[in-house]
């Protein structure tokens, strides 16, 4: 009746585990009873669990992305305590089965459920107002997109209280995550998990793909478009030729696992190198997945804050592309010492060295950008400039494990751990922090306070380097990652400074959630709201509008004359907004529950699959069946705002616009 | 209202008839697949390349049959992007078999 589960698997006699759970379950609590208390479950289900609004959707990607990131670090600092404690014969606090879930655990959180969350929650907010639409291709795909993402998250942490974790790392390599080898359900848990929100991202990427090529403003060509655009544009792409390959890769894993096939086992004809070929065919373009956006933004940013256009703009976009086409063929270097021959690995090691050349041209575009512009010192430029210095010592050390016969000696150790959060947190979490403060008042209609800000960029900055220099001198000592304890007296120094950056990051989180909380307390004070909608002077389309946009975005399709639309329109004394004109009719979709409910019945089906309660996996299949059926079924998905409306509000933004004027 | 979601500029939609078609030309290329492996007839080289030229056929009907690509001007995206999706695929699938051709000589893993 209950497959594989049973009471022995609720891990109680883990007392981190149940504290863990006892935390969760009254936060949980509390948050129900708070929106109970204030009556908003009304609220909560008409305007946002069932919303297809794009700027809604990315909101709630980005509140996950924080969970994620909270979830994630909690695992992050774990680990940094345990290896400052677990030297010379003292075990630590967390036995190995324990510890190798949670390095598991931290991976493919971070960059599924906060990296990737982040993304998308991005692109939702931003993309549509940026090209002039009034949301994307497919609204009720993106919103199925968000809780498939959503319940995948939710199925992760499920494995905390109810079974285990997969403890293969974050790309579970076989043969150790086969069957023979990992009988529990920690596997499976990861499979399912990446597989339903692997569908997400796919979405995503098709839906955006879709806005991008079909939906642009009059006018907007694609050498006109935003650099911010181009990015997510080529990132789609990314997600669309190599999220496939991952599913593959997972879904012959799987298949080993539930029906005994032998794709990747010792025997019967497997072959585990197989693996890694193909799952790295994904991983490598996931890398730029991630980071293309962050470089949009910055590009955004830099641009704005320097109050002069982009410098290179025709090589920004001819870069951005190269790197697209280059990051589908690199995918060996990360297992150059996998055994395949000289020829081989210095094809993959020059491919590999060769993106250093766009990604530098980006560099110096951003560079001669700021130079001899008339820079403002904002928070958001802090993180601009932490990021350039981080992400370029990240990239030379990239370069380095480029040389095989380096990698020969690095591989595995931790200075590729050093690498690579070198590159993320330096390249796509501060590219993203960035990104937040900068759009966060055209999302919410006010600022982001400055000071927590500044102080967050500062514990994060400076705690990064504290947290993963060390590591780069690890790694040359000779130690390697996921280790539990060890008994080189060498190492532990490095491992405590290790553990300082890690309390330095972590006083860097909470100043971020001290500025969302000052942020929201302040938010209604002149100086924090942003009444014209383009509170940093900036020159793309989405400042055209007023801050938070109606759900509309445009009340007239703005048309588009050069690149930078609204610094054009603004130098040119064009009314982008197309204020007090004879409005029309505008169509929008419809809210819709079916998103939410196709989630729900693939949570059910992920989890009943992985405890084997086959007639609970059949519910949430059907479940999912018919709904779709439903879905496709229904015509009434969409509706027109009469103009009057349009006017109305309109009329209301035109008002709050003279009155911010005239305070001026 | 219903008219606004099934007819889309740019993507022409097939009828029952060449549905049917390539529904009867997969099931076909699929039961040879089948009957390739069950019946012995080829040596195991070669039905591994009997196999791999059936599902490239098989990619072919699904494309023209089901998902509509054609050379018209109005089908240039996705003219496009199946080109690149092919170099994708190509890259992926020669860079595989170099990868692991390489990595078996070296580690006499086959």
């Amino acid at each position: 009746m209950l497959g594989k589960l049973s009471w022995s698997d609720i891990p109680i006699d883990v007392p981190i585990l149940v504290g863990t759970f006892a935390g969760a379950a009254i936060a949980g609590l509390a948050v129900l009873g708070l929106i109970t208390y204030y009556g908003k479950w009304g609220y909560l289900w008409k305007e946002w669990l069932t919303s297809v609004d794009h700027k809604r959707l990315g909101v709630m990607y980005i509140v996950l992305a924080l969970v994620a990131l909270f979830r994630g670090f909690a695992d992050a600092i774990m680990m940094r305590s345990q290896l400052a404690l677990a030297y010379a014969g003292n075990p630590g606090y967390l036995p190995p089965h324990h510890y190798d879930q949670i390095f598991s655990a931290h991976g493919t959180i971070m960059i599924f459920f906060m990296a990737m969350a982040f993304m998308t929650g991005l692109m939702n907010v931003i993309v549509p107002l940026q090209i002039g639409a009034r949301d994307v291709a497919f609204p009720f795909l993106n919103s199925l997109s968000f809780w498939m993402t959503t319940i995948s998250f939710v199925l992760i942490n499920v494995s905390l209280f109810i079974g285990e974790f997969s403890q293969c790392g974050w790309l579970a390599y076989p043969p150790l995550s086969e069957q023979q080898f990992s009988p529990g359900v920690g596997v499976d848990y990861y499979i399912w998990a990446v597989q339903l929100s692997g569908v997400g991202t796919l979405l995503t990427g098709v839906n955006f793909f879709t806005t991008i090529v079909k939906m642009r403003a009059p006018g907007m060509t694609f050498m006109k478009m935003p650099v911010f655009t181009w990015t997510i544009f080529c990132t789609s792409v990314l997600i669309m030729l190599s999220f496939p390959i991952l599913t593959v890769a997972l879904g012959l894993l799987g298949l080993d696992r539930y029906l005994g096939m032998h794709f990747f086992t010792n025997d019967g004809g497997g072959n585990q190198m197989l693996y890694l070929s193909v799952i790295w065919g994904w991983g490598h373009p996931e890398v730029y997945i991630l980071v293309l956006p962050a470089f949009g933004a910055f590009s955004e940013i830099t641009q704005t804050f320097s109050r002069k256009p982009l410098f290179g703009y025709n090589t920004m976009v001819y870069a951005t592309c190269s790197i697209m086409v280059l990051s589908m063929v690199v995918w060996l270097h990360h297992f150059f010492t996998m055994g395949a021959g000289a020829n081989v690995n210095t094809f993959f090691g020059i491919m590999t060295m060769i993106i250093a050349i766009p990604t530098g041209v980006k560099i110096f575009n951003w560079l001669f950008t700021m130079y001899k512009g008339r820079v403002e010192f904002h928070a958001t430029m802090y993180w601009v400039i932490g990021f350039m210095i981080t992400f370029t010592i990240g990239g030379m050390t990239g370069v380095m494990l480029a040389i095989p016969a380096a990698d020969f000696v690095l591989h595995n150790s931790l200075f590729v751990i050093a690498h690579f959060h070198n590159v993320i947190i330096g390249g796509v979490y501060f590219g993203y922090v960035a990104a937040m403060n900068f759009w966060f008042p055209k999302a919410f209609g006010f600022k982001l306070n400055e000071a927590w800000g500044k102080r967050a960029f500062w514990l994060w900055f400076v705690g990064f380097y504290f947290a993963f220099m060390p590591l780069y001198v690890l790694g040359f000592e000779g130690m390697t990652r996921r280790m539990n304890h060890y008994d080189n007296p060498e190492w532990y120094p490095w491992l405590l400074v290790a553990e300082a950056g890690a309390v330095m990051i972590a006083l860097g989180i909470v100043c971020q959630l001290t500025q969302l909380y000052v942020s929201i307390r302040d938010r209604n004070l002149a100086e924090n709201r942003d009444l014209t909608g383009d509170p940093w002077n900036a020159r793309t389309l989405e400042w055209s509008t007023s801050s938070p946009p109606p759900f509309y975005n445009f009340a007239v399709v703005p048309v588009v004359h050069d690149l930078d639309a609204f610094a054009h329109d603004k130098e040119a004394g064009i009314d982008t907004r197309a204020a007090g004109s004879n409005y029309q009719p505008i169509h929008m979709p419809k809210n819709t529950a079916a998103g939410f409910f196709i989630g729900m019945f693939s949570l059910i089906l992920g989890f009943a699959a992985i405890w084997w309660i086959w007639w609970l996996a059949a519910v949430g299949l059907i479940g999912v069946i018919a709904t779709v059926i439903a879905r496709s079924s229904n015509n009434d998905v969409d509706y027109y705002v009469p103009a009057s409306e349009v006017a109305r509000i309109e009329n209301e933004h035109t008002r709050n616009l003279l009155a911010a004027q005239a305070a001026e | 209202m219903a008219d606004a979601h099934t007819d889309h500029s740019g993507a022409s939609h097939g009828s029952v008839g060449s549905y049917l078609t390539g529904f009867v030309i997969s099931v076909l290329l699929t039961v040879a697949a089948f009957g390739v492996v069950m019946a012995h007839s080829f040596s195991p080289s070669g039905t591994i390349a009997a196999i791999a030229i059936l599902a490239a056929v098989q990619i072919v009907v699904h494309l023209v049959f089901f998902l509509h690509m054609n050379t018209s001007s109005e089908q240039r995206w996705n003219v496009m992007a199946f080109v690149f999706t092919v170099l994708t695929v190509f890259i992926l699938i020669v860079g595989t078999l170099f990868i692991m051709h390489d990595t078996s000589i070296n580690m006499m893993s086959r």
